[in-house]
């Protein structure tokens, strides 16, 4: 048995035009070929995409889950980025 | 955080699954938890390929082309599930290739019901109807997963396997009004596949120690009993509308209940198949071992070929 396993691919696909690529999941092929080819056959038999992204696992950079309270605290404390934070008088429409 | 005892973890982890926050690959998890999933999903995995198994067999016998296109298809999207699953094992941390090893030495186990032979085209439709309806029973409970990339895979397996019931019952619809010996043959392959569906569900709930725990966890839902009540419940009426019979003479609905009341289940078949003595456990793992072994020469001739591509490429 071989030792040396093909490997990992993440694959992110684009359900139409005008939409962006999604991850979908992951599958194992030996290179950037196959592993469209293998992505077409594992996650689109039922036309759910027109255009694939398929990455080596390797090249993902993952923020960590335990930094997340740190990592995103800014953006949860500011209030005021958003537009239901002012007050808008009485007879003003569509602002 | 990263100080933060063994128990304070635990009890974080519970924390988040009772309020319905999902697992995902790099969050903290329990040990236990990690191998409860691996088990399992990697079992579900080896399922829906030694699945392939005795369908792939009929699909040169199909009776016709339409037949045989819609077979071939739903054969196909069982390798893919199989791939999904495999995918789902990885994230855990676990090899991939270490479980499928596993699966051919026997020391892990997959769905008992295809360790039964598909002898009859009438089996096909049964197998479509009564196992992957079974398996949707429990698949659709699994979408609901605590583990979000088990969870994801689930919610796309079962989308595609509606077509997999349907197909298979259609099929039954033909034979059961078509002539006597067609009639014949469904009934025939209910009798066989009846107690073998309903014995997917695994054992009974005071038999099944792991369950507590998967159930707290949020790995399980539902415990076997109930998805095998609501399986029968199901499946009585699609019956009666085939015109076939339940190979159970104490199938009877019960008013009190609000179920159907059927036997118990015979226990000591479904260890014994369990245990690699059902009529094909043996015929299933030789044909995934020969499948890997024979067919490790493409998977190093790729790899080859990759390597030999990629070297051009930097000279």
């Amino acid at each position: 048995m071989s030792n040396r396993e093909w490997p990992l691919w993440e694959v992110f696909i684009r359900s139409k035009q005008g939409l962006n690529h999604k991850h979908v999941g992951s599958l194992r092929a030996p290179d950037a070929t196959l592993a469209l080819e293998n992505a077409r056959d594992v996650y689109t038999r039922r036309s759910e995409g027109i255009s694939i992204w398929v990455v080596e696992s390797n090249y993902v950079h993952a923020s960590d889950p335990s930094d997340a309270d740190s990592m995103f605290e800014p953006s949860d404390t500011k209030v005021y980025r958003h537009p239901t934070f002012y007050e808008v008088p009485e007879g003003i429409k569509h602002m | 955080m990263k100080t933060m005892d063994l128990q304070e973890l635990e009890k974080r982890f519970q924390e988040k699954i009772d309020k319905e926050i999902k697992i995902e690959p790099n969050d903290w998890m329990p040990d236990e938890y990690r191998k409860t999933l691996i088990r399992q999903i990697s079992q579900h995995a080896h399922s829906e390929i030694v699945g392939m198994l005795p369908e792939g067999n009929w699909i040169t016998r199909a009776p016709n082309l339409r037949r045989k296109a819609v077979l071939l298809a739903k054969v196909q999207d069982e390798a893919g599930h199989g791939l999904y699953l495999y995918s789902s094992v990885e994230t855990l941390g676990a090899d991939r290739e270490a479980t499928i090893d596993d699966l051919h030495s026997g020391k892990a186990k997959y769905s008992s019901i295809f360790n039964y032979p598909a002898v009859t085209w009438a089996d096909i439709g049964t197998i479509g109807w009564l196992v992957d309806g079974a398996a949707i029973m429990n698949q659709v409970a699994l979408c609901r997963c605590s583990y979000g990339p088990y969870a994801r895979g689930m919610v796309k397996i079962c989308k595609e396997e509606s077509f997999h019931q349907r197909q298979g019952f259609e099929s039954l619809v033909t034979l059961c009004n078509g002539t006597p010996t067609q009639k014949a043959m469904a009934q025939d392959a209910m009798n066989r596949f009846w107690w073998p569906a309903l014995m997917m569900f695994g054992p009974s709930d005071d038999e099944s120690p792991n369950s507590a725990q998967s159930m707290k966890w949020k790995i399980k839902r539902f415990s076997n009993d109930e998805l095998r009540q609501s399986f029968v419940d199901a499946t009585v009426p699609q019956a009666e509308i085939l015109g076939l019979t339940i190979p159970d003479p104490n199938l009877k609905w019960n008013e009190e209940t609000g179920h159907y009341d059927f036997s118990p289940i015979n226990w000591d078949e479904f260890w014994q198949v369990v245990n690699g003595n059902g009529p094909c456990n043996k015929e299933r793992i030789e044909a995934r071992t020969k499948a890997k072994e024979e067919g490790m020469w493409v998977r190093e001739a790729a790899m080859a070929y990759a390597e030999k591509r990629a070297l051009k490429k930097t000279a």
